[in-house]
């Protein structure tokens, strides 16, 4: 009998199951969806009202409380259902292990990065 | 995993083309389609907190023809997703799942977008266009 067979069938498969969040993965992708609805069309509104308005006086609306509140809510939900998304594209289509490992990281550090460069932006505006 | 002499569902080449296949693959393009975007909001709130003349670069791109071809085409994707994801979402309850009801709602949320992206360039040429 060789090393290899001292090993338990558990011990091969372990490690090789699912992840078991995907359930998690699925509810997430739906709430921030839900929520996206809104925000979309409320965003939609507010860069159509935007369109005319000088520096000064775009700064003056992302500063009000409530449009920075949707603002930074429309950010953190649009990144997250992104990054959700475009999980699931690579599943599908990236079969190159290493391609695949290096894209679902670049996506997340990615949709991370944008979140929080948008939420820092509307920070810096609404308290400056 | 070995590789196993199985019969594999039907590759696309063989599959007839479908309305529900059709808006399935156009809802994960324009999912993607938004994710690129996503990069000029992030641009433009930026430049909303850096001063104005970061904030004149970002919007005289806006303004250009390539930035106004850009911002329609994320508009009309923006609006699909939207509409693609509300039946998406009703699905998920357990609405709709009927064959003509399907057919239904898929041509529904095709017209919604496209009437939704009219109603916004609409407003845009009503308050006088770009610039």
């Amino acid at each position: 009998m060789s090393a290899v067979e001292l090993r338990t069938p558990l011990k091969r498969a372990r490690g090789l199951g699912s992840a078991k969040d995907g359930t998690h993965h699925f509810i997430i992708e739906r709430l921030t969806a839900l929520a996206l609805v809104p925000l979309s069309l409320w965003a939609i509104y507010l860069a159509l009202s935007l369109m005319h308005a000088d520096y000064a006086g775009a700064r003056a609306v992302v500063h009000q409380p409530f449009n920075a509140i949707c603002l930074a809510a429309f950010v953190l939900a649009l990144f997250w259902h992104m990054q959700l998304g475009l999980q699931v594209v690579i599943e599908d289509y990236v079969h190159l292990r290493w391609l695949e490992i290096t894209s679902q990281i670049g996506v997340k550090f990615a949709c991370f990065a944008g979140a929080l460069a948008s939420v820092l932006a509307i920070v810096r505006i609404a308290l400056g | 995993m070995t590789p196993s002499a199985r019969p594999l569902s039907p590759h696309l080449q063989v599959y007839r083309f479908q309305l529900t296949m059709a808006l399935s693959i156009i809802h994960r393009i324009t999912g993607v389609g938004l994710s690129l975007g996503s990069v000029l909001l992030v641009a433009l709130l930026l430049s909303l907190a850096a001063g104005p003349e970061a904030y004149r670069v970002v919007h005289d791109f806006c303004a250009s023809w390539f930035g106004m071809l850009l911002l329609f085409g994320w508009s009309w994707a923006l609006c699909y997703h939207m509409c693609n994801g509300i039946r998406h979402l009703a699905w998920d309850i357990g609405w709709g799942f009927e064959i003509p009801r399907v057919y239904l709602s898929g041509w529904l949320a095709v017209g919604a977008s496209l009437l939704l992206t009219a109603l916004i360039w609409g407003c845009v040429l009503a308050r006088g266009g770009a610039a």
